[in-house]
C-alpha cells in the first residue's frame, strides 16, 4: 500500500509519522530547516512562500506551546494562520471529526495542522481532504509526534554532526510517548546504530526491539557512554494510574541528576520535549546546566516547522 | 545583439567582468559596498571577485528560493541551500552578480530578499552573460557577453579549481526556467 | 412442492459424501440422494451441473441489529443477505436492545424471522439480566420461547461467584453456556492486540493473557460444575493450547473462531484501517497460523461470521473511537473455502466447519437435521459455483452493513441459489 503520506511523485504531501519515510526525505527537511535558521536575526523574520495560503490549526487537545510554534512558523512563511480549539466547542457538540474537516474545507483551508488525542486521527484526516490541502501531524494520542522528532534531529544534528558514530538514550514513559516512538523512528531511519530505551517495565511497551531499540531497566547502565540523552515529560495522571507509585521515587531511579550525567560522555547533550517537570524527571541544575540544549531546541523547532510546511505546500 | 556564438570563453569573460567591477567599486564609496552572489554561479564569481579584488568583507550570498514566483508551479527547489548576508544591508550599495541574467525573475526575488534585510542605499547589477528574452523591466549595469539565445538553450557556469567553463546545454520540453 | 437437483456434485460432510448425486426433495426434506424414490415425478428440475451442493450454512454468530439497532440493519436486510451467503440457520447473540433476556422479546422476534419464512434463527439468551453480570435470567422460560443457549455476548462477568452459580444453574438443566473468554480488566481499554504493531501505532494493547487467564477460569469452575461450554471466538495460540488440554482432558468444550481471524493479522491495520477493528483484536502471525493449523486438526469445531453491521458514522473515527466488528453472513462460505485452498485442505473439511460442525455444537436437541442432507432431512442447502470468484464491494453486499477489510478483494465461492425447507428462497442474478 503506497505511503498515504506520499503523493503519486513521490513527493512528501502530509507530514503524519516519521515511520517510514525514507532517510533523504528527512535530510531534506534538515536541511531545508537550515535555510530558515538565520531568518530568527533578520529584521524581517518572513518570507513570501505561503502568502495567501490558509493554515488551520485545528487542536483537538490543548497545547498553547506547540500551538504557538506552529503559529510562528506558518506566520513566518507569510501565510494567513487561524486557531481552531476544537476541545471547547463542535466536536464536544458531538460533530464528527470528518464533518469538521469537511466545514473547515469549504473555508479553502490549504494546510491543517492537527492535534488529537487518538492515534491515527491525521490518517483518516489525510485520507479524506481534496488533493490540494495538506495536513501535519502535531501529535496523535501516543503514536506520533513527527515535527518533535524531527527538530530532535536537527538539534542533534547541530551538536554531534555524525549520527552514524552515536549512542542515544530516550528516557521515561515511552509506553504513552509520541515523541519517543517519532524519535525511535528518525533515530534509525537515520542511521544511528545505538538507540536505547530506559524506563520501568511498566513504562516500556512490548516490542521496542522490534524498532531497533535496546531496552534498558537500569537508568545507570543505559546512560554509560552515551552520546545524547532526551528525557520525556512524565505526566501526573501515570502516577495515579497504577503504573508508578510516586513522583519521588520516580526520581530517584529515573531522574537525570548530575550524578547520573556524569556516567554519559562528558560532551553528552541533554534534551526534552518540554514541558519539564523539574524535580521529577530531571533536576533544575541539569536542566539549567550546560550541556542541556533545551531552549535550542524550541528555536530550531520553529525553522523545522517552517521546512515541513513548505515542503508539503509546495508538493 | 549578437546571434549564438560557437562557444564562449569564460575565462575571458570574468577578466572583462573583473576588471569592470574594479572600475565601479572605485567611484561606490569604501567600507559601504559590499558584493553580493546569486547561488551558486554569482557566488563562486564573487568569491573569486573578492579574491582577486582583495576586498576586505567576504560577499553576501543569496540563495532565492524562498523569494522565486514558482513556488505554486513547482514546489520548494530540493536543495535550499542558507543564504548568509553577514553585514548590515541598511544604507549600504551593493553589487549584485549573477552569471547568466535572463528573463529577470532572478534579480526580481534577489532584491526582494535583500529588501528584507534592510534597505541598501543603491543595488548595481553585474553579469558575466546577459542572454536576452527579458520578461521583467530589468537591466545589468554591466554585462561581459550579450547574445542571443533561444528557449530551449540553457548556459551552464561550471567551476574546475580556480577557472570557469561555460557549457551550452539543450532543455527536455518544459522545464521551467526562472532566470 | 417436488425438486430434483441435477448433477451436482453433494458435499455433505456428516455422511461422509463429496461425489455428484442427484438429490431429490419433497415436502420441505430430502426424500432421496442418487436414486429417485418410487414414482417420484418432479414440479421443477435444477440444473447443477459444474456446481456443488451443500447443507445450509449454521452460523454461530450473526448480528442482525434488532430489536434495537435498526438504524444500522434490519432484519429484512440481514435474512437477505444471510440468503445471498447460503446461510440457512442463523444464531443471534443476546446483545440487542433490549438485551434478550425476556421470553416475550424472543418470540416476537422468533416470530418476526417466522414472518419472513427465510432461514431459520436461534437466538441466545442472556445469561444474566440486562447482560449486567449480577442476576441469573429465567433459563428455562426462555429456553420455552426459542433460545438455544445461553451467553454474554461482549460483556464479560467480573463477578467469579455470579459466573459459577450460572453455571451450576445452567447444568441443572443441561443448558449450554456460550461465552468469550475475555479477562475485563486486561482488555478494558485495548483496541488492539499488544505487540509490535500496537506499541509501532500507538494504540492501547489486550494481550494475549486477557484470553488466557479467562479460559483458566471458566476450565475451573466447568470442572467444578461439569456444564457444556461453547467457548466463543478464540483469538491466540496459546489460548488455542488451552482449548486443546481441556478437551484432552475430557471437559465438554467446543469453540468457534471468527471468519476474520482465519485470515488477517494485527499487521493488516496498516495505517490505521479501521475495518480491521475487532473484539477480539486480530492478533499476530503465529496466532493465525495456530488457528488455521486447529481448523485442520478440530482443536476449533466451527468458523462463525461474527457478523456486526456498523453504520458508516461509527467506522469513519480513528481507530481507537471505530465501532469494532464487520460484515460477514455473505463472506462466510468464501473464507471457509479460501482457508482450505490457503493451507491445502479438502473442500469437504471446510464446509463442514460451517455446516455439520456448527450443527454438531448446537446440539441435536433443537435441530433434528441441521447441517446435513442425508434422506429424511430438511431441505436447507445451497447451490455453490466453487470455481467462480466475487469481488467484496459495496454494491455486491446485500447487508445494510457495508464494512469488511475484505471490500475491494477477490474471494472464491459464489452461492448461485438457497433453498431453505424445500422452498429456494434465494435465487443470484445471473
Amino acid at each position: 500500500m503506497r505511503n498515504p503520506q506520499l503523493n503519486s511523485n513521490g513527493e512528501l504531501t502530509h507530514l503524519l509519522t516519521v515511520e517510514g519515510l525514507p532517510r533523504d526525505i528527512l535530510t531534506h527537511i534538515l536541511d531545508t530547516a537550515e535555510s530558515f535558521v538565520p531568518l530568527a536575526d533578520r529584521e524581517i523574520k518572513k518570507v513570501p512562500l505561503l502568502r495567501g495560503k490558509s493554515v488551520f490549526n485545528l487542536f483537538f487537545e490543548n497545547s498553547t506551546r506547540t500551538r504557538t510554534t506552529f503559529e510562528i512558523a506558518a506566520k513566518r512563511l507569510s501565510a494567513d494562520v487561524y486557531n481552531l480549539n476544537i476541545s471547547a466547542s463542535s466536536a464536544s457538540k458531538g460533530e464528527s471529526l470528518l464533518d469538521t474537516i469537511n466545514n473547515l474545507s469549504a473555508m479553502q483551508a490549504d494546510l491543517f495542522v492537527v492535534r488529537h488525542a487518538s492515534s491515527g486521527a491525521p490518517h483518516l484526516i489525510a485520507r479524506h481532504v481534496a488533493p490540494h490541502v495538506h495536513v501535519i501531524n502535531a501529535g496523535d494520542g501516543r503514536h506520533a509526534h513527527p515535527t518533535q522528532g524531527l527538530l530532535d534531529m536537527y538539534t542533534i544534528r547541530h551538536y554531534k554532526k555524525d549520527f552514524s558514530q552515536l549512542t542515544v538514550a530516550i528516557v521515561g514513559d515511552i509506553l504513552h510517548s509520541r515523541v519517543a516512538r517519532s524519535d525511535i523512528h528518525a533515530l534509525t531511519t537515520l542511521g544511528v546504530p545505538e538507540v536505547r530505551a530506559i524506563g520501568p517495565l511498566t513504562l516500556l511497551p512490548s516490542g521496542l526491539e522490534q524498532m531497533g531499540v535496546r531496552v534498558f531497566t537500569n537508568m545507570a547502565e543505559g546512560l554509560k557512554g552515551v552520546d545524547v540523552i532526551i528525557m520525556l515529560r512524565l505526566q501526573n495522571e501515570r502516577m495515579r494510574g497504577a503504573l508508578l507509585p510516586s513522583a519521588q521515587e520516580y526520581f530517584k531511579h529515573y531522574g537525570l541528576t548530575q550524578e547520573k550525567l556524569a556516567l554519559a560522555k562528558p560532551d553528552a547533550i541533554v534534551m526534552h520535549p518540554g514541558p519539564m517537570n523539574r524535580g521529577v524527571e530531571i533536576d533544575s541544575s541539569v536542566a539549567d546546566g550546560k550541556q542541556a540544549v533545551i531552549l535550542n531546541q524550541v528555536t530550531f523547532g520553529i525553522a523545522v516547522r517552517m521546512a515541513v510546511m513548505s515542503i508539503v505546500a509546495g508538493a | 545583439m549578437t546571434p549564438t556564438p560557437p562557444s564562449l570563453d569564460a575565462e575571458a569573460l570574468y577578466v572583462r567582468l573583473r576588471e569592470a567591477v574594479r572600475d565601479l567599486m572605485a567611484t561606490l564609496p569604501a567600507g559601504r559596498t559590499h558584493l553580493v552572489g546569486i547561488h551558486s554561479g554569482g557566488s563562486w564569481i564573487a568569491e573569486r571577485l573578492h579574491r582577486d579584488l582583495g576586498l576586505p568583507e567576504a560577499p553576501g550570498k543569496l540563495d532565492i528560493s524562498f523569494y522565486r514566483d514558482d513556488f505554486a508551479r513547482i514546489g520548494l527547489h530540493p536543495q535550499v541551500k542558507p543564504s548568509a548576508i553577514t553585514f548590515d544591508v541598511d544604507d549600504k550599495h551593493l553589487v549584485l552578480i549573477d552569471d547568466v541574467l535572463y528573463t529577470g525573475r532572478t534579480i526580481r526575488a534577489a532584491m526582494n530578499e535583500l529588501f528584507d534585510y534592510g534597505r541598501p542605499a543603491s543595488i548595481k547589477l553585474a553579469v558575466l552573460v546577459d542572454r536576452g528574452g527579458r520578461e521583467l523591466p530589468v537591466a545589468a549595469d554591466f554585462a561581459a557577453a550579450t547574445i542571443e539565445l533561444p528557449p530551449g538553450r540553457n548556459l551552464v557556469l561550471s567551476r574546475n579549481g580556480e577557472s570557469f567553463k561555460i557549457d551550452f546545454e539543450t532543455l527536455p520540453p518544459q522545464e521551467p526556467q526562472h532566470a | 412442492m417436488k425438486i430434483c437437483i441435477q448433477g451436482g456434485r453433494l458435499i455433505d460432510p456428516a455422511n461422509g459424501i463429496d461425489a455428484v448425486n442427484d438429490i431429490y426433495i419433497a415436502a420441505g426434506r430430502v426424500v432421496g440422494i442418487g436414486q429417485a424414490p418410487e414414482g417420484f415425478s418432479p414440479n421443477r428440475v435444477i440444473d447443477a451441473r459444474g456446481l456443488a451442493v451443500l447443507p445450509g450454512l449454521v452460523d454461530l454468530s450473526a448480528r442482525l441489529r434488532e430489536p434495537g439497532f435498526e438504524h444500522r440493519a434490519t432484519l429484512e436486510s440481514e435474512m437477505q443477505a444471510a440468503l445471498a451467503g447460503g446461510v440457512t440457520s442463523l444464531v443471534l447473540p443476546p446483545d440487542t436492545d433490549p438485551v434478550l433476556d425476556e421470553p416475550g422479546l424472543v418470540e416476537m422476534l422468533k416470530h418476526r424471522a417466522r414472518q419472513l419464512n427465510q432461514s431459520h434463527v436461534y437466538p441466545l439468551g442472556a445469561m444474566t439480566v440486562g447482560l449486567k453480570g449480577e442476576v441469573i435470567t429465567e433459563m428455562a422460560e426462555l429456553t420455552e420461547a426459542g433460545c438455544v443457549a445461553f451467553s454474554q455476548a461482549d460483556v464479560p462477568v467480573t463477578d467469579t461467584s455470579v459466573l459459577l452459580r450460572a453455571m451450576q444453574y445452567a447444568r441443572t438443566f443441561d443448558y449450554a453456556l456460550w461465552l468469550r473468554p475475555e479477562d475485563p480488566w486486561l482488555s478494558r481499554e485495548g483496541v488492539a492486540a499488544s505487540g509490535a504493531m500496537a506499541s509501532r501505532l500507538g494504540l492501547a494493547g489486550i494481550p494475549e493473557q486477557a484470553e488466557t487467564i479467562a479460559l483458566h477460569t471458566l476450565f475451573e469452575l466447568q470442572r467444578v460444575t461439569g456444564v457444556r461450554l461453547h467457548l466463543c471466538r478464540i483469538s491466540s495460540a496459546a489460548g488455542l493450547e488451552l482449548v486443546r488440554r481441556a478437551r484432552a482432558e475430557g471437559l465438554p468444550v467446543t469453540c468457534d473462531v471468527g471468519a476474520h481471524h482465519v485470515h488477517l493479522t494485527d499487521v493488516d491495520i496498516g495505517y490505521f484501517d479501521a475495518h480491521c477493528r475487532f473484539s477480539p483484536p486480530l492478533r499476530g502471525q503465529r496466532d493465525r497460523d495456530a488457528i488455521r493449523a486447529a481448523l485442520a486438526d478440530g482443536t476449533i469445531d466451527a468458523i462463525c461470521s461474527d457478523h456486526t453491521p456498523v453504520d458508516e458514522d461509527d467506522k469513519l473515527l480513528p481507530f481507537g473511537e471505530a465501532e469494532p466488528g464487520a460484515s460477514g453472513l455473505e463472506l462466510l462460505l468464501s473464507l471457509a473455502l479460501k482457508w482450505a485452498r490457503d493451507t491445502q485442505q479438502p473442500v469437504s473439511k471446510a464446509v463442514a466447519r460451517v455446516t455439520s460442525e456448527p450443527a454438531r455444537v448446537l446440539g441435536n436437541k433443537v435441530l433434528a437435521s441441521c447441517g446435513q442432507l442425508g434422506v429424511g432431512a430438511l431441505a436447507d442447502l445451497c447451490i455453490v459455483d466453487l470455481d467462480a470468484h466475487w469481488t467484496v464491494s459495496e454494491q455486491s453486499l446485500v447487508s445494510q452493513g457495508k464494512h469488511t477489510p475484505f471490500l475491494g478483494m477477490e474471494l472464491p465461492g459464489k452461492v448461485r441459489a438457497t433453498m431453505v425447507a424445500g422452498h429456494v428462497a434465494y435465487e443470484a442474478a445471473a
